[in-house]
Parts: C-alpha cells; structure tokens; sequence
C-alpha cells in the first residue's frame, strides 16, 4: 500500500476529485493546510506600511492506495492539479505499513 | 421649515446612510474568501467617492433647475445656493440633499453585486463617477427633480425605478461587457459567511425605513404608512421565499433574506401609494418573480453574480408596475388599475421601459469605453489568487504567517 500526499490550488479541487474518481479512487482525505514553495509568499498592507505573509494557503490530498493504483492516481493529480503557474504544488508518494478498518477491526489490503 | 419633519429626515438620512455598508456585508458574505475585502471596499469605497461628487456636480444635475425635462441645470454647482433655509421641502435644502445623495451612494453600490469578483477596482470608482453624472442624475431628474416622467404623472415613491430598476439594468449591461468568472459552473463558489449576509440584510431593512418612510419628507401619516408597508412586503416576500425554497429543498437562510430584500425592493415606489394589504400582495409575488428570474438566470449561465438583476432589476419593474395597479387615492392622492384608473398602469409602464432603456445603452456604453481604454477586468492570475490579495494586499481572516 501508498499513501499519495498532494499539496494542491484550493481551486483545483473539484477537478483532482473528478481525476481521481474516474479511476476508481473514491476515497480521500483533505486539509486545509498553509505552507510556501518557490514562491516564498506575499507581502500584505496595513494602515501604514506592509508586513508579510509567508504562507499561502493550500488544500492537502491524502490518498492511500493500492501499488497497482498509485502511478495513476499520481498521473490524475498531476493531471488535475496543473495550471502552469507557480504555487501549483507538489505530490509526495510514501509506504504504508499496515490499515485497519475501525468499525470491523479487519486489516490488510481490503481496508483500502 | 418644520422642526419636526427635519428632525425625522435627519434620522432618515443617517439610516439610508447605513444602508450601504449593509450592501457590503450583504454581498460580501456571498462572494468566495479570497474576495471579501474587495467586495467590502467597493461599497465602502463608493460610499466615500458618490459622497464627495454627489456634493461638487450629482445634486446639481438631478435637482438643478430643469433644463429640457431632461437633466438638472449647474445652478447648485458645489451646493451654490443649497442652503439652511427650507426653500423646496419643509426641511433644509441642505439636508435634502444630503438625503437624496444616500440614494445615489447607495444605486452605485448595489451594481457593484454583479461584478464582483473580477472587475478592477481603479476601473469601478471611474465608472461609479461617470455614471453618476450620466445615468444617476437624467434619471433621478426625471423622476424627482421635475423631469418628464414626473410630468407624465409616473410614481415612485422612494426609488423603484431611480435606484432599483437603474441598478438592475445597469449591472446587466456591465456584465454583458466583463463576462462570467473564470471557473462559473466548474468550480464551486460557495459563499463565505451567511451570517454576514443576514447581518447586511437586516442593516438593509433597517435603514430602509428611512429610504421609504423617509421619502414622505415629513414626520406624517404618510411616512407612518410608507414605514408599515415597507415592513409587510419584507416579511411577506421573505416568508414567500422560505415556502419556495422548501418545496424543492430545504428553507435556507440565504433564501429567507434574500426574500425580504426583493421584497423592500417591490414596496420602494409603492410605499406611500398602497395599503399594508396590498403591500402583503406585492411582497408576495416579489419573492415568485425574483425566485423565477434567479432560476432562469442561472439556466442561462448569465454571471450577474449576486443576482442584482434577478432582485432589484426584477423587483424594482414589478414594484413599478404593482404601484399602478395597487396605488389608493385614500392613501396617496392617486388611484391606480385595481380602483378604476387604468392609465396609472400604463405610465408606470413608460417609466419602467424609459429607465430600462435608457439604463441598459448608456451603461453599455460607458462600460465598453472603460474597457478599451482601463480595462474593467482584473488579470486572469489576480482573478485567481483573488481580489483581496491581489486588488488591495489583504486579507478578510489572518490566519498562519
């Protein structure tokens, strides 16, 4: 099993969503999250002079997968989350040792 | 003069005042996160840049000594002559011109509703000072200042067509020009905070008290009529809307205040014409047209985005219409279609197709110039960082820095 981390655009949600469901990946996990890439944030105003806010916010996608499953839902974000622009994101692929189901107690690969 | 009358149009004045900000919330609520301080700071914005012109050239060119039925002469210029006597109205020139000024702030500030979320801010304040010259003041001259369609005999008793039909239109024309936002119908648009928007609903119906009974221009049965019309349309026309809303889904609070403004915008020119009865009757059917025109709006994918059309365009054309059909001579001196005077309706007809058009070509106008030579939207990278950041360097809520 993997679990697909994927910082994304807010707006870009709904179409990462879509991607992922049409390949068959129902389940997901979204935060709202704040953090900063390339772009290194932006300075903001107040009454008299700026002061600067480092970090941006984002939307964080967690997926946990089957192997079988993980270079399509990575190619479906790319895919999706993609707008050309700086502060598009980044997606991060990492192993899962074990998952288990709360209500029923079964683990392994089932669970996902 | 008359101490009393002053006294109350002063009260008036202060509470069509705060109408505006109300406008603000109200709209601010509905837009997304990244756009609530840019939503916030055009009607504020407005509020401080029609202040000062309506002062220097607006009241002048509503009010001023008639010139053709069309547009008020420069007589007044910088208030030239617009004094503490009482010379029109039985309370101050003065304050009669601070008092109409509210409606011109707060005309502008409601088109700002349809585009948000995409215009460009340097962009609106030009458009807001050059139709206030051009659209606002022939209009309310018209109306009010003893133009040709007070002469036709068309009533509106606080601003139907002057402010509600005028803005309606006029956001139509701008939106025809700007487009839809980028992501419409492709990514969610939920609005931020309702809360906020019931609270810029409620400051509207409070302060519409002034704007309707404040137009009797004196502290009177009329306005004491004008006050409790103005109440039952709103309550009508929000409880028509929660029905609404609930036959298909659920009664949401959205819809519910929604409801209560189209229906303060219908009672607007009939306020001091019609009975509290028939004030049940326009706040009624209000709510059924706006609810239909917002549907239909939305079947069309037209992003007049908070809907400024669909309940002060479509609101302000049957409150127009509903006066003639509803106007008692018990109540206001003039009879309308239900009590046997059938011409009524047809002049409040003229009105509402004089203002439409009238309205929707010269904003079109106006607006297409700006584009070509300001630009009235915002780049496509600012649209989606939002106007908050990119417009103005702020942010509505702090949050990790």
């Amino acid at each position: 099993m993997k679990k697909i981390e994927a910082i994304i655009r807010e707006e870009r949600l709904d179409a990462v969503k879509k991607a992922l469901e049409e390949k068959g990946l129902i389940g997901m996990t979204v935060t709202e999250v704040s953090g900063r890439g390339q772009q290194k944030g932006i300075p903001l105003q107040w009454r008299v002079g700026e002061y600067r806010v480092d970090f941006l916010p984002k939307l964080k996608v967690e997926i946990i997968c089957h192997d079988d499953d993980c270079d399509v839902a990575v190619e479906a974000i790319l895919k999706a989350a993609k707008t050309g622009r700086i502060g598009d994101g980044k997606i991060f692929v990492m192993p899962v040792d074990a998952a288990y189901r709360i209500r029923t107690g079964e683990t392994g690969e089932t669970v996902v | 003069m008359d101490t009393g009358n002053t006294a109350w149009i002063l009260v008036s004045t202060a509470l069509v005042m705060l109408m505006t900000p109300g406008v603000a919330l109200f709209y601010g609520g509905m837009v997304r996160k990244k756009n609530l301080i840019s939503t916030l700071m055009m009607s504020f914005a407005v509020l401080a840049l029609v202040s000062i012109l309506w002062v220097v050239f607006g009241y002048t060119l509503a009010f001023g000594p008639d010139i053709a039925s069309f547009i008020g002469g420069l007589d007044f210029l910088g208030l030239k002559d617009v004094g503490m006597e009482a010379t029109i109205y039985s309370v101050p020139d003065v304050l009669f011109m601070m008092f109409q000024g509210m409606f011109a702030i707060i005309t502008v500030a409601l088109i700002t509703g349809a585009v948000v979320e995409r215009i460009k801010f340097s962009t609106l304040l030009v458009f807001g000072g050059i139709w206030l010259a051009l659209i606002y003041a022939p209009v309310a001259h018209w109306v009010w200042g003893g133009g040709w369609l007070s002469q036709l005999g068309a009533l509106d008793f606080a601003g139907g067509t002057v402010v509600h039909i005028n803005a309606g239109i006029s956001a139509v024309a701008l939106v025809t020009i700007l487009g839809a936002r980028k992501g419409l119908g492709k990514e969610p648009m939920e609005p931020n905070n309702i809360p906020m928007v019931m609270l810029g609903a409620a400051l509207l119906w409070f302060g519409w008290f002034g704007f309707n009974a404040g137009s009797a221009l004196g502290a009177n049965g009329s306005a004491a009529n004008a006050f409790v019309t103005t109440n039952t349309a709103a309550a009508a026309a929000a409880f028509v809307w929660i029905l609404l809303s609930w036959r298909t889904r659920k009664p949401t609070l959205l819809g519910a205040v929604t409801g209560a403004v189209a229906g303060l915008v219908a009672i607007t020119p009939a306020a001091g014409f019609v009975t509290p009865m028939a004030a049940l009757a326009i706040g009624g059917v209000a709510a059924a047209v706006c609810y239909w025109a917002m549907s239909y709006k939305a079947k069309k994918g037209f992003d007049d985005s908070l809907d400024v059309m669909s309940v002060h365009g479509v609101g302000g054309i049957w409150g127009a219409l509903a006066t003639g059909i509803f106007a008692t001579a018990a109540i206001g001196g003039v009879d309308g279609a239900l009590a046997g005077n059938l011409g009524q309706l047809g002049t409040q007809a003229i009105a509402v197709v004089a203002v439409m058009a009238y309205s929707f070509i010269g904003t079109w106008i106006i607006g297409k110039i700006l584009d070509k030579t300001m630009g009235l939207r915002v780049k496509e990278t600012e649209e989606v960082v939002g106007l908050d950041l990119a417009q103005h360097g702020e942010r509505a809520y702090g949050g990790i820095r």
